[in-house]
C-alpha cells in the first residue's frame, strides 16, 4: 500500500453503514431482544459503605404480586468460579480482583449490589425491590480521598513491572529542579468523573440449556467476556455466547465485566429463565467503574531561553479496596518533551469505592490535565509562547524509550492549529482581550497515545454477484467500526461499499480484541486487508488455472474486483467476469480466514498519535460563566480511513473535554459514603448549548510502522489535551490559574 | 369485565390469552374464597398473577403511528415502559428515566413529550409517534436522511429521541438560527457529542422548508 491509497480519485467519505438502523429505531441495543418467558430483574444495593449484611428481610418483596425470586448471598446457587478468600484480598490491600457478586455478607462500598429481584415485569420487579428490608453491621468507611491520601500505596502492577508506567521513573539529574533558574510548582486535582454513556448498562442473560449461556450485553469486547463468563460458570468458552450488536456507547466501561452481569446470570440460572436487567442511571454511578480522582503534582524546572530542564509528576488515584485499577497518567510525563531530567510516581489510594476503569483518553487525558497546565504556566512565568515554548522542547525522538517515533507530524498539528483558531489575536499576558463585557482567551494543549495494534482475525467470503460479507467479534461502541472496515474492504478490492457488509458484535465470529485504547482500525483493519488480499489471491489462482494468463503473475495488490469484474490496475484488456471465473471453478463463492497478528515494531520505535487542541473561550467577569467559543482540533493519527465517522469522533472527544473541564465532577457525601451526584440533574455533561463550532484538521499521513493500514488510533487523542486546552484559555482570559477541575463560576469569582 | 378485553398483536396477545384465562376462571376466583383446595389449584396454575394482573391493570386507547391499540396497562407504567416492554417499539430509548436526558421523547397529538415521565394511561385517546412511525415506509422521513448526511450520531442510542425532538423544534418555530436550535435541543443529550452535526441536520431540514 502506497500513502496515496486513501486518496483515490473517487473516494468520498462514507455514510454510517448502519446510519438507517439508528435512524429509524431499528437497531436493537442489549436491552431490546425479546426472549420468550422473560422476567425483569431490579438490583438492590446497600446503603452502608462498609461493614457486613447482618439479614437480609425478603418477606414481602417475595409475596408482592409478579415477584419471582430474591436473589442474594443467603440463597444463591454456588458460582463455581467464584475464587475464595484465600486467593482474593478483602483488605484494604491493591491486587485483588473484581467484586463477587452475592458472595458473602460484605459491603465493600455504597450502593454494592447485594440482591436481584427477580419478577413477571418491570413494574412489579422495582416494587418488589423498595420492600427488601436489610440490616447492617456498620463499619467506619474511608471515602474522602485528601484525608486520606497518605495512606496511597505502590501498585502491585509497578511491582510486577519495572518498565510499566506506574512504576517509579527517574533520568538525568536528581536535582535539576532544585537548580533549574525558572519553577512551576503545583498541584491538579481531576475529581471523579462518570463514563455515563446515554444508554443505561443493560444485560439480558438467557441460559439456553444447563451448561449453554446467552447473553445480551452491553461490552466494548464479545471475547473477553465470553471468557469471563465461561470461566465464572465453569464451562467452555464456545458455551457462551455474547451478543453487543449494538452498544449505546460505554466510553470505557465496557471494558471490564461487572457485577451486575453476573447477577442477572446468576438470576436467569436460579429462576431458570431469562432475565433482563436494565441499571437506573444511579446505578451507572456506582456499579460501572468511573475515570478515578486523582491529585497530582507537578515541578517543572527551565531556563530562561525556555529550554526544559526537569520535570518531576506525581500522582495518586483512588482504587477500590478489593481490586487495584492502574492507568498511564505520567506516561507522556516520560515523553513528550526534550527534558533531560524527569521523575514520576505513581500511587494508588484503595477507598470503599467501586472499581474504577477506563474512561475515554484514561491517565493519559488526566496526567495531560495536569503537564499542559504546568506547560502553560511556565510559558508564562518565562514569557514566552505557549506553542513557541513547546517547539523549543519537541522532541525527534522518544526519550523515555530511547526508540525513534515511528511518525510524528506534531509541527504540523501545531501550525495548522494556530492558523484555525486565530492565534495571532492571543495576548501574551491574560486579561488583556474583551469582546463586549466578557473577556477573551486562547489556549491550547497537547495529547498523545500509544498506537496499540493487537491480533484480529476476519470472516470473509465473496459471491458470483461480487458481493462481500465480513465477519469480526469486534464490537462497535460508536465510532463507526463497520464503516471504517467496509471503506477498508472497499479501498483493498475495488468493491463498491454499498456490495460490501461487515457483521460484528458477536462472540462467535472470528476473534478480536476489546474495543478500548483507540486499537480497533489499526488491530481489525489490517485483517480485513489480509482477508481481502487473500480473497484476491484465490481469484488469480482460479484465473491462471483457467484461461488467462494475463492473471498468473498478478500480484494481489494488482487486483481490481470492481462491478462484478475481475481486473489488473493498469491493465485494462485483462478482464473476467466475477461470475463466470466462479462458475467455471464450479464454487458459488469463495472465503477465507485471516489472522492478523499484534505488531512487533514496537521493539524498535515509540509509535503513538498526537494531537493538538486549540480553545477560544469567553469569560464573564462578573459571573464567571464560561463559554467555549470555538474548539481547533488537529491531530495525527496516521491514515484517516472514515473521514466523516473520524470527524465526528474528534467532535465528540472535544465535547467530552469541554465536559471534563467546565462540568463533570461526581461529588460524595463522604458521611455516607454515597454520591450526591447521581443523575443528570446533579452531574452535568456537555448540550447543544455548550458546544461550539469545531474544527477538525487531519495531518492524514499513514504510519506504516504501526500497522499495514497506517492508522495509529482516534478515539482517546480527541479528549487527550482538550481540558488543559480550555483551561489555559481561562487563565489566558483572565489571569486566574484554575488548577481543580471542573473550572465552575464559583472558582472565577 | 370486557371493559378489560384487549386486542392487538405479539405481546398483547399475550394480554388477550390471560384475560381470557381470567373470565374462565371468575367461578375459581369465587371458589378461592371458600376452598383450600381451590387456592392450591389456584397457585398451581400461576393464577394467581393473571388474576393479579387482570384487576391491576386499566383499558387505555391509544393510537401508535397511526394505528389504533386498545391495552390493558397499569396506572403505575410509563408510556416509555409500555412502548418498550409491551408493544417491543424499542426505537424509543430509556437514558435516565427521571426527564433529564431526552432519549425517551416522542410526539404526543403532535407536541414532544418524555415519555418516561408520562403515564400511559394519561395519553388515553391520544396520538402517539415514535421513531418507527416518523418515515413513511421504506422512505425516510427528511430528518432522518440529514442525520444521515451529516452524521448526526454516534452511537446511536440518543439518535431516534435527538430526531423526535428536532422535528417538533422545526415545528415550533424554535429553530430560527443556530443558536435558537441549540437552546431548544439542550433537553436532549447526546454523550458522544454529535451535537455540531444534529445542529447542521436540522438547519438543513429547515431550510429545505419542507413540510415536516
Amino acid at each position: 500500500m502506497d500513502d496515496t491509497f486513501f486518496d483515490k480519485k473517487d473516494y468520498k467519505p462514507l455514510d454510517r453503514v448502519d446510519g438507517r438502523m439508528k435512524v429509524t429505531g431499528a437497531a436493537r441495543y442489549s436491552a431490546e431482544y425479546t426472549l420468550p418467558n422473560l422476567a425483569y430483574g431490579v438490583l438492590v444495593g446497600s446503603t452502608i459503605a462498609k461493614g457486613t449484611i447482618r439479614s437480609i428481610d425478603s418477606k414481602a418483596a417475595e409475596r408482592a404480586p409478579g415477584v419471582i425470586a430474591v436473589i442474594s448471598h443467603q440463597n444463591v446457587i454456588e458460582v463455581p468460579g467464584y475464587q475464595p478468600d484465600a486467593t482474593q484480598s478483602t483488605e484494604p490491600k491493591v491486587g485483588g480482583g473484581p467484586l463477587r457478586v452475592f458472595y458473602d455478607n460484605k459491603v465493600y462500598s455504597n450502593d454494592q449490589p447485594i440482591a436481584i429481584v427477580v419478577a413477571s415485569s418491570l413494574e412489579k420487579a422495582q416494587y418488589g425491590a423498595s420492600l427488601v428490608k436489610v440490616q447492617y453491621n456498620k463499619e467506619e468507611h474511608i471515602t474522602d480521598f485528601e484525608a486520606n491520601a497518605g495512606k496511597a500505596v505502590v501498585a502491585a502492577a509497578a511491582k510486577k513491572n519495572p518498565k510499566s508506567p506506574t512504576a517509579d521513573y527517574d533520568r538525568g539529574q536528581k536535582d535539576a529542579f532544585q537548580t533549574a533558574p525558572f519553577k512551576v510548582e503545583a498541584e491538579y486535582v481531576l475529581p471523579t468523573e462518570m463514563h455515563n454513556p446515554m444508554e443505561l448498562q443493560a444485560i439480558t442473560a438467557h441460559w439456553e440449556a444447563d451448561d449453554k449461556l446467552t447473553i445480551y450485553d452491553k461490552v466494548q469486547g464479545t471475547k473477553t467476556t465470553q471468557k469471563t463468563f465461561a470461566k465464572e460458570w465453569a464451562i467452555p468458552d464456545q458455551n457462551v455466547k455474547v451478543i453487543a450488536t449494538f452498544v449505546g456507547g460505554a466510553f470505557g466501561n465496557g471494558l471490564h465485566s461487572w457485577p451486575h452481569e453476573s447477577a442477572a446470570i446468576i438470576a436467569a440460572k436460579q429462576v431458570k429463565r431469562p432475565v433482563k436487567l436494565v441499571l437506573t442511571r444511579e446505578q451507572m454511578f456506582t456499579m460501572v467503574g468511573y475515570r478515578p480522582r486523582t491529585w497530582q503534582k507537578i515541578q517543572m524546572g527551565a531556563t530562561k531561553d525556555g529550554k526544559l530542564v526537569a520535570i518531576n509528576h506525581n500522582s495518586i488515584g483512588q482504587t477500590s479496596v478489593y481490586e487495584e485499577f492502574t492507568e498511564s497518567t505520567l506516561a507522556q510525563t516520560r515523553m513528550m518533551y526534550a527534558s533531560p531530567s524527569v521523575s514520576t510516581r505513581y500511587r494508588l489510594l484503595p477507598l470503599n469505592v467501586a472499581t474504577p476503569i477506563w474512561m475515554r483518553g484514561p491517565g493519559e487525558a488526566t496526567g495531560a490535565f495536569a503537564l499542559e497546565s504546568a506547560m502553560d504556566e511556565m510559558a508564562h512565568a518565562i514569557g514566552m509562547d505557549p506553542i513557541e515554548f513547546r517547539i523549543l522542547n519537541y522532541t525527534e525522538s522518544d526519550p523515555d524509550k530511547n526508540m525513534p517515533w515511528s511518525t510524528k507530524f506534531l509541527r504540523e498539528c501545531y501550525e495548522e492549529g494556530k492558523k484555525r483558531i486565530g492565534w495571532e489575536n492571543r495576548k501574551l499576558k491574560p486579561g488583556l482581550l474583551r469582546d463586549g463585557e466578557w473577556l477573551v482567551g486562547y489556549g491550547m494543549g497537547t495529547g498523545t497515545f500509544g498506537a496499540n495494534r493487537g491480533p484480529a482475525t476476519i470472516h470473509a467470503e465473496l459471491n458470483k454477484d461480487g458481493n462481500l460479507v465480513m465477519h469480526c467479534a469486534i464490537t462497535d461502541i460508536g465510532p463507526g467500526t463497520a464503516t471504517a472496515m467496509v471503506q477498508i474492504a472497499s479501498n483493498t478490492t475495488g468493491i463498491a461499499t454499498e456490495k460490501i457488509v461487515f457483521h460484528l458484535g458477536s462472540s462467535e465470529f472470528p476473534n478480536a480484541g476489546l474495543q478500548g485504547g483507540s486499537s480497533t482500525v489499526n488491530s481489525v483493519g489490517p485483517a480485513v486487508q489480509a482477508a481481502c488480499n487473500a480473497l484476491k489471491q484465490q481469484l488469480i489462482t482460479m484465473a491462471a488455472g483457467k484461461n488467462a494468463s494475463a492473471f498468473g503473475s498478478a500480484k494481489p495488490e494488482d487486483i481490481m474486483l470492481d462491478q462484478g469484474n475481475m481486473q489488473i490496475t493498469g491493465n485494462m484488456s485483462a478482464k473476467l467476469a466475477l461470475g463466470d471465473l466462479l462458475k467455471q471453478n464450479n464454487v458459488e463463492k469463495i472465503e477465507t480466514t485471516q489472522e492478523s497478528k499484534a505488531s512487533e515494531n514496537g521493539k524498535q520505535y515509540s509509535m503513538n498519535a498526537f494531537s493538538m487542541h486549540f480553545a477560544m473561550v469567553h469569560v464573564h467577569p462578573l459571573t464567571g460563566q464560561v463559554r467555549v467559543k470555538k474548539i481547533v482540533c488537529c491531530a495525527d493519527a496516521g491514515t484517516i480511513v472514515s473521514p466523516k465517522t473520524a470527524e465526528s469522533q474528534m467532535i465528540g472527544g472535544a465535547t467530552g473535554g469541554i465536559g471534563m473541564a467546565l462540568m463533570e465532577d461526581a461529588v460524595m457525601d463522604h458521611r455516607f459514603g454515597r454520591y450526591v451526584t447521581k443523575d443528570f440533574g446533579d452531574y452535568h455533561v456537555p448540550v447543544h448549548a455548550d458546544v461550539p463550532d469545531i474544527d477538525v484538521y487531519f495531518v492524514n499521513k499513514p504510519d506504516l510502522l504501526a500497522d499495514p493500514v497506517g492508522s495509529k488510533g482516534l478515539g482517546e487523542i480527541a479528549i487527550i489535551g482538550v481540558a488543559p486546552a480550555i483551561a489555559n484559555a481561562v487563565f489566558n482570559a483572565t489571569g486566574k490559574r484554575v488548577r481543580e477541575l471542573p473550572i465552575t463560576p464559583d472558582k472565577l469569582i | 369485565m370486557n371493559k378489560n378485553k384487549t386486542t392487538g398483536k405479539s405481546e398483547e396477545e399475550e394480554n388477550h390469552e390471560s384475560r381470557r384465562d381470567f373470565l374462565k376462571t371468575t367461578s375459581i376466583l369465587t371458589a378461592i374464597a371458600v376452598s383450600p383446595v381451590a387456592v392450591s389449584k389456584a397457585a398451581e396454575y400461576n393464577l394467581g398473577e393473571k388474576i393479579n394482573h387482570a384487576l391491576e391493570t386499566t383499558p387505555v386507547n391509544l393510537t401508535i403511528n397511526g394505528i389504533k391499540k386498545q391495552l390493558a396497562v397499569e396506572p403505575r407504567s410509563t408510556l416509555l415502559d409500555v412502548l418498550r416492554e409491551q408493544l417491543n417499539l424499542t426505537g424509543t430509548k430509556k437514558g435516565c428515566d427521571y426527564g433529564q436526558c431526552g432519549a425517551c421523547t416522542v410526539h404526543v397529538n403532535g407536541q414532544r413529550v418524555l415519555s418516561c415521565l408520562s403515564l400511559a394511561i394519561m395519553q388515553d385517546g391520544k396520538q402517539v409517534t415514535t421513531i418507527e412511525g416518523l418515515s413513511k415506509g421504506d422512505e425516510l422521513h427528511p430528518m432522518q436522511q440529514a442525520f444521515i448526511k451529516h452524521d448526526g450520531f454516534q452511537c446511536g442510542y440518543c439518535t431516534p429521541g435527538q430526531i423526535m425532538s428536532a422535528v417538533a423544534c422545526i415545528n415550533e418555530g424554535h429553530a430560527e438560527n443556530k443558536e435558537d436550535i441549540k437552546e431548544f435541543m439542550s433537553g436532549n443529550i447526546c454523550r458522544c457529542g454529535a451535537y455540531p452535526n444534529i445542529v447542521k441536520a436540522i438547519q438543513e431540514v429547515k431550510n429545505g422548508g419542507q413540510k415536516i
